[in-house]
């Protein structure tokens, strides 16, 4: 009841003065012109006329202000919404008429400048103004924004909200809302309490913390929340809270670590070709990573209309480019070295330097930008703090699929047949006819393509730039080592090991130190097992 | 069967005895290498301190303080040959030990500025005010002596290659192993070293040096006591591994790499020889480090780079590996041209390295002094025949 007559004297309030400012105010057109005359302090009182006066049709300007994309042109002042193309030009769109004027040098504009406080009103104004948007999405973002923002006005509206919306995760979104309204603001107990029941099963973060501020002391020691009842049940739903909280960070922190292994999977795959089964010492492997990546980046030069399968071509392409430049590296330098390990590791350091250089020569030092598609783009939402991005899950998915796949060459085709003989005795296999320099050759195309694989993946989650393979080739020697040479299962079991026990380590100690920490535990494990987590037995063990 | 055993039976079609002729002969060489060594540092030095600046003769300061640079390198490779060439233990770590005593050379330094810094702290190098320590760490404790510093120098990389040599040597990591590990240990030290609350500066590292035992590092006396210095060690350093090398030890040392289960089934402990073999090329490394650092005037976590390492092996792999001067002849060679080639074309160092690299393994595998050596056998049997 109590609450019925709060609304309607608040519909009231907003109704007269609207009219009040109505009445004495100047018109839509003064009020913009005057955002480009105003001082700081004064934007945020036109910022108010212009919402109550123009109303939706406002929302371009305020999106485009929020983003500080709003400038005016200097010679009619005229507000446009201006946006930087890789040019270092600006094209123009007004901001009232939608209307698109073309593109312009810098000098012949000027920002409206924005703090942070006006940023803060931006946000709660448009959603207001986004609230009744046909848009699912638009509407989600704006009743976020008033959960975390919330005042008598912005109850009133989320009401009226409440009777149109159909969607069910808006609703409950309206009623936390609601709710926590009616924790913090109502005087009655038997309503805090209510809302207090119906926010236990909510996980946005301002929900959590204002429960939790039930339950803190002030500085004589005293609660601030003086109703006992009610403190004892908010400590019942924190807890509550807390535990869920605590799972989802868990899952979180799963996810995290699986995606990390999948990158090392990615990256160490390859290797475990190369290094585990032909035994070649490859230092230019993080460099064939890189040459994938650089694949991506020019697949996309090539196909800018296109970007969204752009990857679907670069994996083929950037197999292809990887393993061919693998086999001359085979054919060229290595073939001449065989037996000769330590040898190996130095002379492909060298080519890795090279293959570095080049690419520094050809593309820039710089990094250069590969675009995600959009089917790539964006996350999968669980609900307020648990969500998976989807190109991280993408990303597991392909590490898998690129493992598996390899495992069936190596097992159900000639060619693996020919890699495994060669592998286990040599100059049997040759007795045999196998031809074990064409076998060489191609076993390492089909290692270094895979790296070339791993650089499509690694592109879109990290820089690509030349020093991209040389951060990854140090992991990947870990990896391939620890889960024991030549035993492709240890190098997927000794992925995701490091990566989990990474991601849930950094929490603790940091990024770095937990780097630190698993090489450590690496060095002194190998001192342990020198043969890794799986070590070959049998006739395959040298 | 170690890897450099088939290498050397590969490379080397000639009969023990001439090999073993040979290597002798070059030896003698050891007397004519240390009086050049001792010639050209004194011979700079004069040139630098009493021939004026406007002579032809004058040997700028620069050119005192990159010499120097290079004799440490120098001191640097020949400690990578002691385990590489004649253990057959291929380390990619080294410039971990170097970087080590590098640093504890630099928390010297530092706390010689004294209240010379930027804040005029006289108890906290600049970095600590910086970051609002309030007091010195205790690891900190102690560098304001110079005897505490150069024990430390040679303390902390002697222990770090005591034990990280005992537990892989007795293990038997060894081979390609051991490198990818020694690599893996200079990796995670640098990420160490780089961050703030390690207490060693974290990025900018250790810098803005002023003096040494009182002596200006600026002025050209200090430089070139410094260069004297760094010769002179090198030399001893020199004779030094000439003399282990040569020894019952040496030869045994020789026959771990050629040959382990072998000699480990004739009754030694060849893990033993390996560890302490280790530690002793590891503490040169450091005294390298500890050479370099006041020259150059600084030291960062950079130093600790995988790349830094494997660059010093292809020092001593130019250079020709197992014959200590070898080692020393590459290094000095490639800094030359490293310097020269960064200063005429930087885009083509990294190529040239690169080619080095692959070069040098694939048709020079003993090296610049393999090559003579092998040109020498050669007019040996020439004459004999």
């Amino acid at each position: 009841m109590r609450r019925l007559y709060l609304t309607l004297f608040n519909v009231m309030l907003l109704l007269i003065s609207s009219h009040l400012f109505a009445a004495n105010e100047p018109s839509l057109d003064g009020l913009t012109h005057q955002l480009t005359t105003a001082k700081l302090k004064q934007v945020p009182h036109i910022i108010e006329q212009l919402e109550t006066q123009g109303g939706e049709r406002m929302l371009p300007l305020f999106s485009a202000m929020l983003a500080g994309e709003l400038y005016y042109r200097k010679d009619d002042s005229r507000l446009v919404h201006a946006k930087k193309m890789e040019s270092g030009n600006f094209s123009l769109v007004d901001v009232i008429t939608a209307e698109t004027i073309g593109d312009v040098k810098k000098k012949t504009i000027k920002k409206v400048r924005v703090n942070n406080r006006l940023r803060t009103q931006l946000r709660s104004v448009i959603s207001r103004l986004t609230l009744f948007s046909s848009d699912r999405d638009t509407r989600e973002a704006a009743i976020k924004n008033m959960l975390n923002a919330l005042n008598e006005g912005n109850i009133v509206l989320l009401s009226k909200a409440k009777a149109d919306e159909e969607d069910q995760d808006l609703l409950v979104l309206i009623d936390t809302a609601l709710s926590l309204n009616d924790l913090l603001n109502n005087a009655e107990i038997e309503v805090r309490l209510a809302a207090l029941d119906d926010l236990s099963n909510s996980l946005e973060p301002i929900v959590k913390s204002s429960v939790e501020a039930l339950l803190e002391k002030d500085d004589d020691g005293n609660f601030i929340e003086s109703d006992v009842v009610l403190r004892n049940k908010a400590a019942v739903v924190a807890e509550k809270i807390e535990g869920k909280v605590g799972f989802y960070s868990f899952l979180e922190k799963l996810f995290f670590g699986l995606s990390l292994g999948s990158v090392l999977l990615l990256a160490a795959t390859g290797l475990a070709i190369t290094f585990g089964v032909m035994g070649v010492i490859n230092m230019a492997h993080g460099e064939l990573i890189m040459i994938g990546a650089y694949t991506t980046y020019v697949v996309q030069l090539l196909m800018p209309n296109a970007i969204e399968y752009s990857l679907l071509v670069a994996v083929p392409a950037a197999f292809l480019v990887a393993g061919f430049v693998g086999v001359l590296i085979e054919r060229g330098v290595i073939r001449f070295l065989h037996g000769r390990p330590l040898e190996t590791l130095l002379a492909t350091f060298g080519i890795s330097l090279i293959l570095q250089q080049m690419v520094r020569s050809v593309f820039s030092p710089l990094n250069r930008q590969v675009e995600t598609p959009q089917w790539m783009s964006g996350s999968l939402e669980f609900n307020a703090i648990f969500s998976i991005t989807y190109n991280r899950l993408y990303i597991l998915v392909f590490a898998l699929l690129v493992f598996f796949a390899l495992q069936l060459i190596l097992k159900r085709t000639s060619l693996g047949l020919n890699v495994r003989a060669v592998s286990q005795n040599r100059n049997m296999a040759k007795a045999m006819g196998i031809r074990t320099e064409w076998v060489d050759a191609m076993t390492f195309g089909l290692g270094s393509g895979i790296a070339g694989i791993a650089g499509v993946a690694l592109s879109q989650l990290t820089n690509v730039g030349p020093n991209l393979g040389q951060s990854y080739i140090i992991d990947s020697f870990m990896v391939v080592v620890f889960g024991g040479v030549g035993h492709l299962w240890g190098t997927l079991v000794a992925g995701f090991t490091l990566g989990i026990t990474n991601k849930f380590l950094e929490p603790v100690t940091g990024a770095v130190l937990a780097n630190i920490i698993v090489l450590v535990f690496i060095i002194l494990f190998i001192q342990k097992r020198p043969r890794g987590l799986f070590p070959q037995k049998g006739r395959a063990a040298e | 069967m170690t890897v450099s055993a088939q290498s050397d039976a590969n490379l080397a079609p000639q009969t023990l005895t001439q090999r073993f002729s040979a290597l002798h002969e070059l030896r003698d060489k050891a007397p004519l290498f240390l009086s050049l060594l001792f010639g050209v540092t004194l011979y700079a030095s004069v040139c630098n301190l009493y021939v004026p600046e406007g002579s032809i003769f004058h040997v700028s300061t620069y050119t005192i303080t990159l010499l120097g640079k290079y004799l440490s390198f120098a001191l640097l490779a020949l400690a990578v040959d002691v385990v590489w060439g004649y253990c057959g233990i291929l380390s990619l770590g080294h410039g971990a030990f170097f970087a080590l005593g590098g640093y504890a050379m630099g928390m010297y330094l530092m706390r010689q500025i004294g209240d010379r810094g930027v804040y005029a702290n006289p108890d906290l190098p600049d970095f600590m005010v910086f970051l609002n320590w309030s007091e010195i760490p205790w690891f900190w404790q102690g560098f304001d002596q110079f005897w505490f510093a150069m024990v430390m120098v040679l303390l902390v990389p002697g222990l770090l290659a005591f034990v990280f040599g005992w537990l892989a040597f007795r293990s038997r990591v060894t081979g390609v192993y051991f490198s990818i590990m020694t690599q893996a240990l200079t990796y995670a030290l640098m990420l160490a070293f780089f961050r703030n609350e390690m207490g060693f500066g974290g990025n900018n590292g250790l810098t803005d040096f002023k003096d040494l035992l009182g002596f200006s590092l600026q002025a050209d006396s200090t430089r070139v006591a410094l260069l004297i210095c760094t010769s002179v060690i090198l030399g001893l350093a020199y004779v030094l591994s000439q003399w282990i090398m040569n020894s019952k030890l040496g030869r045994l040392i020789v026959g771990v790499r050629d040959a382990e289960p072998r000699a480990r089934f004739l009754g030694y402990k060849t893990e033993n020889y390996k560890v302490w073999l280790f530690v002793y090329s590891g503490m040169l490394a450091a005294i390298a480090g500890a050479l370099y650092v006041p020259q150059v005037g600084i030291i960062n976590p950079g130093e600790f780079s995988p790349l830094n390492s494997i660059e010093v092996v292809v020092w001593v792999a130019v250079g020709g590996r197992g014959t200590l001067y070898g080692a020393i002849v590459g290094a000095l060679l490639i800094n030359y041209a490293k310097t020269r080639f960064t200063a005429i074309f930087p885009e083509a160092w990294l190529f040239a390295l690169g080619a080095l690299f692959v070069a040098v393994t694939v048709f020079l595998p003993q090296g610049l002094m393999g090559l003579i050596k092998r040109s020498h056998v050669e007019n040996n049997n020439v004459e004999k025949t």
